[in-house]
């Protein structure tokens, strides 16, 4: 966006075009990021119990209404708030996890003892390696985890230099909805501390993915060094208050 | 003879005398999270958390607690200086690619040559959850059980053939009880120690598998 020395009217035409076709991927708000969700869409939600957990975008998802969905999360919802509240409203048909059953997992116990819900359980690290695997390209991979065991049952099987692994298939998201902590215009995230978990992976791995960050920056205030998921994997950003994430998945003490 | 067994805090502090210096150690949920109380003076040992830590600290004091940071139990833990955060995939390929020294995990059963059952007791209408266990128990490059050796009806938890459903085959590297300690062979079972006063017959009968004797 050049400005020359003249004033002229065309040249403030052209710095507003310029304006204009800038990126930004800053979203208004939660609703206007999620708008378009279709039914029968897979959500890839970040979040290991309750860190990284984005509530606000799950919210969104709530109101904005898609049915049908396939959930992608390590869990399956803590109490009543954030994916168990998505849970209940009855508009998720299948959950992908590898720990659904919780201390305080009492939503999603419910449907599923009552066969309302689907369970695809796949051990944690093949659940994180089959989203890498969708955004990477990687059409499917062998895996040693899981390998003679009742979750590989039905699962095309190798041996490899003298060891046996188990083909696991790719998760691709349509959607991805994740937890960072600051961004930037053109998508790029940091996140913060252990709330880290699947985001990076995920954004990678859905047609669209949305970030929620505390922190919105200019150009060039992250330390490249420091961007852990570079824009090109993130479709918008939404700016939300800090608030600090509640303890989830553990008894309560009394 | 008589003999008394290792409570949990001796146990764990006998698990934690195996550890050398250096180590890269995943403790699994419940019990082998004590061993971190134990760890030797002396020594420096690398904690892995499967949610993306490595030099996992211990729990903050109490108004410090940062659910950002939390373990795989999901409880409020810190971060030793030196620490790193890391994605998800990340952390499962330190365990799948070998890179961790020892994983320390509880069991439901052992057999002899080490197949481990530790994530499913397969009850009809149980909820099943599998988490990490099957990633830890195949790939660090020794997996240590930490368990007591009889159940509470009395029968050998250290088995010819688990009758639960299986974590991972061949895994099992050791196995710390309450009463002696075992090594798993391709060939079966062969003694590391047992507490004051339990024979190696004597173990043997509790088993009721034969058990080499120590190296």
């Amino acid at each position: 966006m050049g400005r020359v020395g003249d004033r002229s009217g065309r040249c403030w035409l052209l710095s507003i075009e310029s304006f204009l076709f800038m990126i930004n991927k800053i979203a208004p708000s939660v609703e206007a990021a999620l708008a378009g969700l279709p039914d029968g869409a897979t959500v890839l939600i970040g979040g290991f119990g309750t860190a990284g957990i984005p509530n606000e975008l799950i919210d969104g998802l709530i109101a904005q209404g898609a049915r049908d969905l396939v959930i992608v999360n390590n869990n399956a919802g803590n109490g009543e708030s954030g994916l168990a509240a998505l849970l209940k409203t009855g508009r998720v048909r299948k959950v992908i996890c590898s720990f659904p059953r919780q201390a305080d997992s009492h939503i999603f116990d419910g449907l599923y003892r009552s066969g309302k819900i689907e369970l695809e359980l796949t051990p944690q690290g093949n659940l994180a390696e089959r989203i890498r695997a969708a955004g990477a390209g990687i059409g499917a991979f062998f895996s040693p985890t899981g390998y003679g065991t009742e979750l590989a049952q039905g699962k095309e099987t190798r041996e490899i230099q003298g060891k046996m692994y188990v083909l696991e298939m790719p998760i691709h998201g349509d959607l991805a909805l994740i937890r960072a902590e600051r961004g930037d215009r053109w998508g790029n995230l940091m996140y913060r501390k252990a709330a880290r978990n699947f985001g990076p992976v995920m954004a990678t791995a859905a047609k669209k993915t949305v970030a929620t960050v505390h922190d919105i920056v200019e150009l060039g205030q992250m330390d490249p060094e420091h961007v852990v998921t570079p824009g090109i994997f993130v479709t918008h950003i939404v700016q939300i208050p800090r608030v600090a994430t509640q303890a989830g998945g553990i008894k309560k003490a009394a | 003879m008589s003999y008394t067994r290792r409570s949990k805090d001796e146990l764990a502090q006998r698990v934690a005398r195996d550890i050398h210096d250096g180590a890269y150690v995943n403790l699994g949920i419940g019990q082998p999270t004590l061993v971190a109380n134990h760890l030797p003076a002396g020594i420096e040992v690398i904690l892995h958390s499967e949610n993306g830590i490595l030099g996992m600290g211990p729990a903050p004091s109490e108004g410090q607690e940062d659910y950002d940071l939390i373990n795989a139990g999901k409880q409020p833990v810190t971060l030793l200086p030196g620490g790193a955060f890391f994605h998800h995939a990340d952390s499962f390929g330190m365990m799948r690619g070998g890179h961790l020294d020892i994983c320390v995990l509880g069991a439901f059963q052992v057999s002899a040559t080490g197949d481990l059952a530790n994530w499913s007791t397969g009850e009809p209408g149980a909820i099943p959850a599998v988490g990490g266990a099957m990633d830890l128990a195949i790939g660090a490059k020794q997996t240590w059980v930490m368990m007591d050796l009889l159940t509470k009806k009395g029968e050998s938890k250290v088995v010819a053939q688990c009758s639960y459903p299986l974590t991972g085959i061949g895994c099992v590297k050791r196995i710390y009880s309450d009463i002696a300690t075992l090594e798993c062979n391709p060939q079966g079972l062969r003694l590391i120690d047992t507490v004051d006063g339990l024979s190696h017959a004597e173990l043997e009968q509790l088993v009721g598998l034969p058990i080499a004797p120590a190296a």
